[in-house]
């Protein structure tokens, strides 16, 4: 009848594994701006400013992007980046624990906050009168929080119902976390967002403080500010309060463990009574739009439009038109990450005994472009199809706000993002060939299996 | 799989979240979204908010009649016609059409709810003639050619497959039988695999008939184009189809409430539904009805609910209430989920909020509180895209709130007082509701009673 929808405090990409499911296909939301319409500034304390004005209707989403996400967690202590964003609303020196929710409810505003492996973010939607309301708030609880134990044992509770609801219910999400671990031998990807249960029930308030005091800082901070704005107004109300913010001590550089050399190919099966259709996944680590030389992230973003990106696409084109081999399939690159990313084509075939064969025949496709690389009519129309996505983005400033601040926040430049069309324009098919042969080798592939349980019925 | 939610049941829920303090800014984003309403030479009509700000155009609309006017036997077929639309019409072929979509760069896509069959179309305006020559084929000469039937049947049918031994889909279809029996808001919109295998394209084609006419249908329009073209537009798309539906009448339907419906499953947590009457959009009592949820449970952090269940006792990661309207039935359904063992507190507690807010209704200060929310939310939550107005305004026609609904609507919140509040409480929560409880078998629910 009615769904639940997301809510409060929602955690962003806690699966990278979604079988069938639809997700954002993070690379084609890159947007295309004119570079005279976005501003781009730092304040005296360091904290970096995005403004991009949009005039349509009076609404702005305000942001505040922390470099700081679960991979800049301590080792031990999984899901404090998580928890402490729920610690945020927890009240500050000057403000009550629910005033700022009272705050922004009264004027009719949207606020959430979302965590992912490399930042946290805090925002709201509402009207541009309310803007300097909103950034006092938010420059307030960067630095005056309290956080008592009070206030932190039924938060902690909260988020460990949220983990039993989005993971522990569901196989699928199960899964993709031990992929994750799989996947990642090293480097803290390998560790979910939402944190691992034994760890999460034990974060307590010196973790909090800690975390706190360690990255809630303007220097590393970045504000983005998308809407019906102007730019000289914002950087008046953006210095006269985060801008009184102390800047904190230079954070170290974001240098995490790296991934040691990769020789095998390995499995993770997930067998639940509640599957009835199996379906695989397959990843890599490949490099991120930061690590990758030579317009490889580009390249891998190519790629994965032309062999799994949609209906046009190889994949589907081969396996659901012209073969009832799928029911679904598809592949995805999500190339907005700090350290190198993954690279992942899925299935799941039509008929349940036929997921060995599906297996093949996306590995066979793989192997086609490997070996015979792309058409130049297929790349054109994966770099419109991407570039057009760029367009359609513009439609909502709450996304370009969201696409700004997860590159700035990545390694990625202002310009970096206004220069991704031209970028991508200049790849060559040759460049999507490569990318395939060099990262997409069955030796060190990963493979998810989620599968029926007939041995065990409910 | 090729089906998106009901946007209706989404529209419905912020439109239905309907405040003072904020006046002025109100007055300035309802006056920002200007709607002309144009009429074809045919005499189809469109709401048009025409702005060049994006070189986009996107378009949206909806036909009368959706999921509840499937045949009997033929139950999906409404969801199935609207994944067919890209496969195929008139010259073009499955790949044909979709060769063409993609070489012009619109975004099509269509959709059944249980009341209407919805389709939308973004484009970049330099390809705009284009795409709306594909969006007419689709409209009016769709191909149904078997080959792309059998495709997307069997897609549909490993959907169905993959969630047979999902507790919660099996819930939720007991769920659903209990509070409608044999109505037909009770049948899967998917179908079943055996329906599905009965639908040829000759029911497809006469559901096609059926379905698509100019009366009942409601469009909207935003973007850059101006009202002469989408004038010629509106023709081309719409003034063929013929003018009146045939669909067989659906009847109103009461829910079954006091009841409670229970699914057994080793699960770590158990989530818990609550259904309670509902109030139609054209109501008096709908705004104080509204205004009311909004405390209950409604979309922030600062509700009841969310306040005893997840701020005070973390017991719920989300908790919220909110008023579902369709066409022939409407509820206030409550839903959580909380750790198995802790089920029967969480319902107990629900209960006691629910029995308080039953008894005295909400207080003065949070009725201010609520009104100051609706008001200033709306633009937020409705016209922060031009999809999302598209969106809006087919609704608003749907519920036939009228042209000037944006200025009205302020004037319609602020008239409620809370002694309407209180009575709306009493209405709709003084019910014995219906409950599911899906999770292990070990937690008596009837202890929370």
């Amino acid at each position: 009848m009615r769904s639940q929808k997301l809510r409060p405090r929602l955690l962003a990409a806690a699966s990278v594994f979604l079988l069938i499911a639809q997700f954002p296909l993070q690379a084609g939301a890159e947007a295309i701006v004119a570079k005279e319409e976005v501003a781009n500034f730092l304040l005296g304390n360091g904290m970096e400013v995005v403004v991009i004005p949009d005039h349509r209707a009076p609404i702005v989403t305000h942001m505040v992007w922390y470099k700081a996400g679960s991979a800049d967690e301590p080792p031990g202590k999984s899901g404090i980046a998580h928890f402490f964003e729920h610690l945020m609303f927890k009240g500050t020196k000057t403000h009550k624990p629910g005033e700022f929710d009272a705050k922004v409810s009264e004027i009719g505003g949207n606020e959430n906050a979302f965590t992912s492996y490399d930042y946290t973010a805090y925002h709201e939607t509402i009207s541009p009168d309310a803007l300097g309301d909103m950034m006092a708030m938010e420059a307030d609880r960067m630095r005056n929080l309290i956080l008592t134990d009070e206030v932190i044992g039924p938060e902690r509770d909260v988020v460990l119902e949220e983990r039993r609801m989005r993971i522990e219910g569901d196989p699928d999400s199960l899964l993709s976390e031990e992929v994750q671990a799989t996947l990642y031998q090293n480097h803290p990807y390998r560790v979910p967002v939402i944190g691992w249960m034994h760890e999460m029930e034990k974060l307590n308030r010196a973790d909090a403080t800690e975390f706190y005091d360690r990255f809630y800082t303007p220097n590393n901070a970045v504000l983005v500010v998308a809407g019906d704005v102007d730019v000289a107004a914002v950087r008046k109300m953006a210095e006269d309060t985060y801008g009184k913010v102390a800047r904190g001590p230079d954070l170290p550089p974001r240098t995490r463990p790296t991934e040691p050399e990769q020789n095998t190919s390995r499995t993770v099966t997930m067998k639940d009574a509640r599957v009835t259709l199996p379906s695989f996944g397959t990843q890599w680590v490949v490099p991120s739009y930061r690590t990758a030389e030579n317009g490889e992230a580009e390249a891998l973003d190519l790629l994965a439009e032309i062999l799994g990106g949609g209906t046009r696409s190889r994949l589907y084109q081969a396996l659901v038109v012209n073969d009832d081999a799928a029911s679904g399939v598809g592949a995805y690159y999500n190339g907005t990450m700090l350290d190198d990313t993954s690279f992942t084509v899925y299935g799941a075939p039509r008929d349940k005994a036929a997921l060995a064969r599906l297996e093949a025949d996306v590995a066979a496709q793989i192997q086609r472009i490997q070996r015979d690389g792309v058409t130049e009519s297929e790349l054109e129309k994966a770099k419109n199809r991407l570039i057009r996505s760029m367009v359609f983005a513009k439609d909502s400033p709450a996304s370009m706000a969201n696409i700004y601040g997860a590159a700035l926040t990545t390694g990625s430049t202002v310009e970096d993002v206004q220069k991704w069309p031209e970028r991508l324009q200049a790849i060559t098919a040759d460049q999507v060939k490569a990318v395939a042969v060099r990262y997409l080798r069955p030796r060190i592939a990963v493979t998810g299996y989620l599968l029926p349980d007939d041995s065990t019925s409910n | 799989m090729r089906r998106s939610e009901p946007a209706g049941i989404a529209g419905f829920a912020s439109a239905a979240i309907a405040g003072v303090f904020l006046l002025c800014a109100t007055f300035a984003a309802q006056a920002a979204v200007k709607i002309q309403e144009v009429t074809s030479q045919s005499g189809v009509k469109a709401w048009l908010v025409e702005d060049y700000t994006v070189p986009i155009v996107s378009i949206r609309f909806a036909f009368d009649g959706g999921s509840a006017s499937d045949p009997a036997g033929k139950d999906g077929l409404a969801n199935l016609m609207t994944g067919l639309f890209d496969e195929g019409a008139g010259d073009l072929d499955s790949e044909a059409f979709q060769i063409r979509l993609d070489d012009v760069g619109a975004e099509m896509g269509f959709s059944a709810s249980r009341d209407n069959i919805y389709g939308s179309m973004r484009m970049l305006a330099e390809n705009r003639d284009a795409a709306i020559d594909l969006l007419r084929l689709a409209i009016n000469s769709p191909r149904f050619d078997e080959a792309p039937i059998a495709r997307i049947k069997s897609q549909i049918v490993a959907g169905i497959q993959s969630k047979e031994n999902d507790p919660q889909t099996e819930a939720g279809r007991r769920w659903l039988r209990a509070l409608y029996g044999d109505h037909a808001y009770a049948r899967p919109d998917e179908g079943t695999p055996q329906t599905l295998a009965s639908i040829g394209a000759d029911d497809l084609r006469a559901f096609h008939k059926a379905a698509f006419a100019r009366q009942g249908l409601h469009v909207a329009v935003v973007g850059a184009i101006d009202a002469a073209t989408l004038k010629t537009d509106l023709d081309r798309l719409f003034s063929g189809l013929p003018e009146r539906p045939e669909l067989a009448p659906v009847p109103d339907v009461e829910q079954k409430l006091g009841q409670e419906i229970r699914y057994d499953y080793a699960l770590p947590q158990t989530s818990l539904r609550l259904a309670y009457p509902g109030i139609g959009r054209d109501d008096p009592q709908f705004f104080a009805a509204s205004l009311m949820n909004h405390i209950l449970g409604g979309g922030t952090f600062t509700s009841r609910l969310f306040r005893e269940v997840r701020e005070k006792r973390g017991l719920t990661y989300g908790i919220d209430s909110g008023l579902v309207n369709y066409e022939h039935s409407a509820a206030l359904v409550i839903g959580t989920q909380t750790r198995a063992d802790k089920a029967a507190e969480t319902l107990g507690i629900i209960r006691d909020v629910v029995a308080q807010m039953a008894k005295d209704g909400p207080t003065e200060a949070e009725l201010e509180a609520a009104k100051k929310y609706v008001i200033g939310a709306y633009a937020i939550n409705n016209l922060d895209s031009s999809g999302s107005i598209a969106t809006t305004l087919v609704e608003l026609q749907l519920d036939d709130l009228g042209i000037d609904y944006f200025e009205r609507r302020v004037g319609l919140i602020n008239a409620v007082t809370v002694e309407q509040t209180r009575d709306a409480a009493r209405r709709l929560l003084s019910v014995e509701p219906a409950v599911l409880i899906v999770g292990p078998p070990s937690q008596p629910a009837k202890e929370a009673n």
